[in-house]
């Protein structure tokens, strides 16, 4: 079975652009991205956009699909009623170069920022031992694609260019949490760096990024709000302070 | 000129809507919006007009938890823990807990997205602009105060450990034990409370959530499994436990109105 959808997909770059109404066939089973390449080999072959698993793992269709920052290859069809118009845009809190295709690069420079992983002294790499037990909190933020969805939608920066100097981002504090709770991590300063550096204290835990994320990372409940809590301990706590002081806490 | 913030700013792709949803986002904001302020408006009632928070008959002995530690020299047979005189009536009778209940609530991770989101629009929901063109989320007063939340918490235990004596004493009149719905009200709102408490971030973090290698405290680690397996519900028990107050705390008027009211079971 297939049908005739109607879409209005964002057509331009930063000097100015505009929703273009297009009809799409649409077939049973199909995803938005899908319909896209459909648009693109029928109607719109200089439609830009940014592609390459098409299975949910690679994380670069990112866009906004009905105002809500969602990955093309994993938005079906069949979730939207046929006689609906479907909006389609570039992600909204970066600069677009072309059509859906949107500069991420503020991502990869906060990235570049985050101290790297730390092993203890003496342990060189395939020395690692570590138990299961330990380490899994960190595994559940690697399952991250880095599709920047939540970064996308994290109202700190989305709403507030002016912030991005100062806020990593979500994606950028579950690295900051994969990192600190990791067993085999050395470093006693990424709870100070979450604040100081990474701006967690922006973040007002509205949960969004846990709403957009395709991989369903519990984002804020699982690294930021522990994250928070640590960065208590380090900084405004007195009792962690004065229990580090007198030798009876040890972290 | 204003320069321009948020979705219109110069670089990013020149969208005339400010969002494009088309699902009903204002629902979720609103009905937290109308929630929230339905229970603090009863609660303040409750809690200033200091009547009908107690009743004891022969086989029961209920007190409300807005009420509870009763301190006033006016609360009678209510006074589990003493008295400091006569409470004028805008002074709460259990001013020793209300006002910890309160803060631990007002700075609890989920409530503060609800109000964040709800009463500040910051935002009113995901891809949806907020009003306001500066932001500085928790990094200065009044907000960084929400980083007390963990000591509030220990008062808070400290409170349930009082409702939960309240709930024993609930089965003991002045001639000996019995079973109401009464009690089992109060019961269920104690487990509750217990549950949302226990299920707080900063529980979590307390538990064992601040360590690293949780096989070396497999009891910290059974307790952190725990208090994560309460926070996964910590949503729906902070919504569950507002309705329990306020259940419980109308029933025990209504009984005090109407002791015979009370459907009994034993006694």
């Amino acid at each position: 079975m297939s049908h005739q959808a109607e879409f209005k997909v964002w057509r331009g770059d930063s000097d100015g652009g505009d929703l273009k109404d297009y009809t799409v066939e649409v077939n049973d089973g199909e995803v938005l991205l899908d319909v896209i390449h459909r648009l693109q080999a029928t109607q719109a072959p200089d439609l830009g956009v940014r592609w390459n698993c098409k299975a949910g793992k690679c994380g670069s269709c990112s866009a906004e699909v009905n105002g809500k920052p969602s990955l093309m290859c994993m938005t079906r069809m069949n979730t939207f009623d046929p006689n609906e118009t479907v909006s389609v845009t570039p992600l909204r809190a970066f600069p677009v170069i072309r059509d859906l295709v949107t500069d991420v690069s503020f991502n990869y420079e906060k990235a570049r920022q985050i101290p790297a992983f730390s092993p203890p002294e003496g342990v060189g790499p395939g020395e690692y031992r570590m138990q299961q037990v330990d380490v899994e909190r960190s595994q559940e933020f690697r399952k991250c694609i880095e599709c920047f969805l939540c970064q996308d939608v994290c109202h700190v920066v989305r709403d507030h260019d002016d912030n991005k100097q100062a806020f990593a981002g979500p994606r950028f504090l579950i690295r900051a949490a994969e990192l600190d709770m990791h067993p085999l991590d050395s470093r006693t300063d990424r709870a100070v760096f979450a604040r100081d550096e990474q701006g967690i204290g922006l973040c007002n835990i509205t949960k969004c990024c846990t709403e957009v994320c395709p991989e369903h990372i519990k984002i804020t409940d699982n690294a930021i709000i522990p994250m928070k809590e640590r960065v208590v301990d380090k900084k405004y706590d007195p009792l962690v302070w004065l229990g580090s002081k007198i030798g009876i806490r040890h972290d | 000129m204003e320069t321009k913030n948020g979705v219109d700013t110069p670089g990013r792709a020149p969208i005339a809507q400010p969002h494009l949803r088309t699902d009903n986002w204002r629902k979720a904001p609103l009905w937290t919006f109308i929630g929230l302020t339905a229970f603090v408006v009863y609660a303040t009632i409750r809690v200033f007009t200091q009547s009908a928070y107690f009743v004891e008959g022969a086989n029961f002995h209920y007190l409300s938890p807005f009420a509870s530690p009763c301190l006033s020299d006016s609360c009678g047979a209510a006074a589990e823990f003493g008295t400091w005189g006569t409470f004028p009536q805008l002074i709460p009778l259990a001013i020793l807990t209300l006002p910890f209940i309160l803060l631990f609530r007002l700075t609890c991770y989920y409530y503060r997205k609800a109000y964040y989101r709800a009463f500040w629009m910051s935002p009113a929901a995901c891809a949806v602009p907020e009003p306001r063109a500066k932001y500085s989320g928790e990094t200065r007063f009044p907000l960084i105060m929400q980083n007390a939340h963990r000591y509030f918490f220990f008062i808070v235990v400290g409170v349930s450990a009082i409702n939960t004596f309240d709930a024993v004493k609930s089965f003991h009149g002045t001639e000996g034990f019995g079973l109401g719905l009464g009690n089992i009200i109060i019961v269920v709102n104690v487990i509750l409370l217990w549950s949302y408490t226990l299920g707080c971030h900063s529980c979590r973090h307390i538990t064992a959530g601040r360590i690293n290698h949780f096989s070396k405290h497999p009891v910290r680690y059974w307790l952190y499994q725990k208090a994560s397996k309460l926070n996964g519900k910590h949503m729906q028990l902070a919504w569950i436990t507002l309705g329990t107050l306020v259940l419980t705390d109308a029933y025990i008027a209504l009984i005090s109105l109407h002791p015979n009211f009370d459907l009994r079971f034993i006694g």
